[in-house]
């Protein structure tokens, strides 16, 4: 079973974790308090660099019967949907740039180029996944409800498809995500109404329309006889931020080390255990600048969780306080290779199609979820 | 700027059809990058002229851009927000331009205050190209059409800018048609004749007008108006409409003088938006915009809990302020973060899971 005792997990007395907590709230105020100019203009020149890519490749496309000219223009297209959703939609979305008091650049007015709507997002992500962080049946972006990436969950027979369901996920992520916010399930448990569902589809149904027409019927139509070499850059340059998006998704809480958790530890916590619950429960990596830029600066996941609306751009000097607060206080900081932490949970995702009497670990003591009784169960085995 | 119904109809079709090309953002999301001026998303100006007024006070001539429709009417305000350290600040300020004047452009007129944050930044920190947000003129302090026989108007201070904009506009309207300017009285206070916005033009004003009688009450040498005198400069002044606009003293002395008469309804008055450092403790009274309903709270209260219990369908997420869901428009008045203490006041968005208010405040729900 996952962690349900945080403080024991961590080897930490209650009063570690409360002076942990007030350096986290100190460090979140002293970002807040020297947020200004140099940041504003940080992400305004973000969104122009995006836009321009944006169009730099739309424009290309109209020669796109040139394969060269198909190559730069979903290159360009491909580069700035990424940038587009992570490094601005999603942070703008979760309130990082509200203290501009800017209406364009708000979360409350903010509409993302994704098949999930603004609203929904909110929802599913910052309510959802950002409150109930890697708390086994709470947190629905614990495998999105298609995938077993946790024994803390039983497995069943569907999952030995779980290759191939991965697969599609990862190509079409932005749907996967669209539709995660429906959460077909709560109709059915009656968590949630059918009318609420509905109009949320309405609203999905909606978006996609605009968005599909966009993409593969305007912009081709636009670029006249190179059509079909628009289409298809379109669309791969769609597939293309599905993916990567997918990929730098999946590194933020599946790889080793990444903790998963019980809702009695979420029931009994405070503010200062949710910190570490955060802490625990993500995994970043390492990254460059520009890699960290085009991973919209979730390599720093566990900054992202503390502090999910500081500004993105402050997280990399956020990150050097976090790790020397987590080496002062022996709390594990998860990181490592891009490529390693991806492989590590394709990894879980392969291993966990199969059924328990086909592993070994359990979910006590297994690379993907542990809880406190880890410890006790590497004493008896070395004593044994 | 379209002009005609048809040429309005068109740009809208246009606006429509290229939106779709631009989806889910806005064709002037990315033509005010080229152009900071074409977007008619948010109001934009730019300042093409910084006019020094007196040693405190400017002038500041705006170009509006797209989607300014150009209708205002002499008295009324505008919000104009500049972004400073990054944060945009909003504040109103009277009109001192006329909508008569086709030239498309709009003036207001700024006095630094010793305390006041953004007007020392719109007076001293504004270059020209410079560009500044601007909100829709509003206002119901104007003169009727046509304007009443016999006027007074009595103004202190940086009061004077409203009067200015309706007094240029009677001075284009009387060069356009050839006629004169009603019997206007205007008492005008400030320490000062180095003090007094617009003297020059004030005195021109007066010389070409024989309707127009200027009394300056230069308060340095001749001390305050003292209102209960007010027939000394002015006669007849319980027979004239009057337009009041200055500090918050004379205002309340001129309500209360207007009442005692029996003349209320003859009396105009523009009031300089609330004191909000002046709100003095904490908690007060929120008013929910839409649905009406107010609730009395005190400083400890978050507002969507006082909403919540007043009734009100509040947004709502995580509850501990890190999801967003709950932002609302703040309206008018103040309220406070309760994990930093910043304050926050009308034209911003605030969390209200928690904020508190600080003073009175209106929320846009």
């Amino acid at each position: 079973m996952a962690i349900s005792d945080i403080k024991a997990y961590a080897h930490l007395t209650p009063a570690d974790v409360e002076a942990l907590g007030k350096e986290l709230d100190a460090l979140r105020r002293e970002i807040e308090e020297s947020r200004g100019e140099k940041d504003a203009a940080y992400i305004r020149k973000v969104i122009k660099l995006q836009r321009g890519l944006e169009y730099a490749g739309r424009a290309t496309l109209f020669a796109s019967l040139f394969p060269p000219a198909w190559v730069a223009g979903t290159a360009m297209l491909s580069l700035s949907k990424i940038i587009e959703n992570m490094e601005i939609g999603h942070n703008v979305i979760h309130g990082q740039w509200d203290w501009m008091n800017d209406p364009e650049i708000h979360s409350s007015t903010w509409e993302w180029d994704n098949a999930a709507t603004a609203e929904s997002w909110k929802h599913s992500h910052n309510v959802v996944h950002h409150t109930w962080t890697n708390i086994v049946g709470k947190d629905r972006d614990v495998g999105y409800g298609v995938l077993r990436i946790t024994r803390d969950y039983k497995w069943k027979p569907k999952n030995l498809g779980q290759p191939v369901i991965y697969a599609l996920l990862a190509l079409m992520f932005e749907y996967g995500i669209a539709f995660h916010d429906i959460d077909v399930s709560a109709v059915k448990k009656g968590r949630k109404t059918k009318e609420t569902a509905t109009r949320q589809l309405k609203a999905m149904g909606r978006k996609i329309r605009k968005q599909v027409t966009k993409d593969y019927l305007l912009w081709p139509a636009l670029t006249g006889p190179a059509f079909l070499g628009t289409v298809s850059a379109n669309f791969t340059a769609n597939v293309v931020r599905n993916v990567w998006s997918n990929a730098v998704i999946f590194c933020g809480h599946f790889p080793d080390g990444a903790e998963k958790f019980t809702l009695a530890e979420y029931e009994s916590e405070t503010p200062a255990e949710w910190y570490l619950r955060q802490m625990l429960g993500s995994a970043n990596f390492n990254g460059g600048k520009l890699l960290t830029f085009m991973a919209g600066n979730l390599n720093h996941q566990i900054e992202h969780h503390i502090f999910p609306d500081l500004p993105s751009n402050r997280y990399a000097e956020i990150a050097v306080r976090v790790r020397e607060i987590c080496d002062r206080y022996e709390i594990p900081y998860t990181t490592g290779h891009f490529l390693v932490q991806y492989a590590q949970t394709i990894r879980t995702m392969l291993k966990l199609s199969l059924p328990d009497s086909m592993l070994t670990a359990t979910s006590d003591d297994a690379p993907e979820t542990a809880s406190e009784k880890k410890w006790e169960l590497r004493e008896r085995a070395l004593a044994a | 700027m379209p002009r005609t119904e048809t040429a309005r109809r068109l740009t809208g079709l246009l606006r429509d059809g290229a939106a779709r090309f631009s989806h889910p953002l806005l064709p002037d999301d990315y033509l005010h990058l080229l152009n900071p001026l074409w977007s008619a998303r948010e109001l934009r100006g730019r300042i093409v002229e910084v006019r020094k007024e007196t040693d405190t006070a400017a002038t500041l001539v705006i170009k509006p851009g797209w989607g300014w429709n150009g209708d205002y009417t002499a008295g009324q305000y505008v919000g104009i927000g500049h972004q400073v350290g990054g944060r945009w600040h909003w504040r109103s300020y009277s009109l001192t331009s006329t909508p008569v004047r086709d030239d498309g452009l709009i003036a207001i007129t700024v006095k630094a205050m010793p305390e006041g944050f953004l007007s020392g930044h719109l007076v001293n920190g504004l270059a020209p190209g410079t560009i500044v947000r601007l909100a829709a003129p509003q206002g119901n302090f104007v003169l009727p059409d046509p304007p009443p026989a016999r006027v007074l108007f009595l103004t202190a201070g940086s009061g004077i800018t409203p009067v200015m904009s309706m007094l240029r506009t009677l001075d284009a309207r009387c060069a356009a048609d050839g006629s004169g300017l009603p019997d206007i009285v205007l008492v005008h206070s400030a320490p000062t004749e180095r003090d007094v916005l617009f003297r020059q033009e004030l005195h021109r004003l007066a010389d070409r007008h024989a309707g127009l009688h200027l009394h300056e009450q230069l308060t340095d040498a001749m001390g305050m108006l003292n209102l209960a005198e007010l027939q000394t400069v002015c006669p007849d002044w319980t027979e004239r409409q009057t337009w009041a606009c200055g500090p918050p003293a004379m205002l309340d002395a001129a309500e209360a003088l207007w009442k005692a008469r029996g003349i209320t309804e003859a009396l105009h008055l523009e009031r300089f938006s609330v004191d909000l450092t002046g709100a003095g403790g904490e908690g007060g009274t929120v008013t929910f915009a839409r649905s009406g309903k107010t609730a009395v709270v005190d400083g400890a209260t978050t507002l969507l809990l006082a909403g919540e219990a007043a009734g009100v369908v509040m947004p709502f997420g995580c509850r501990m302020g890190i999801c967003q869901s709950c932002v609302l428009p703040l309206k008018a008045g103040a309220t406070r973060d309760l994990r930093s203490g910043i304050e926050h006041v009308a034209g911003e968005r605030v969390q209200t899971c928690i904020s508190a208010a600080a003073g009175d405040c209106v929320l846009d729900v």
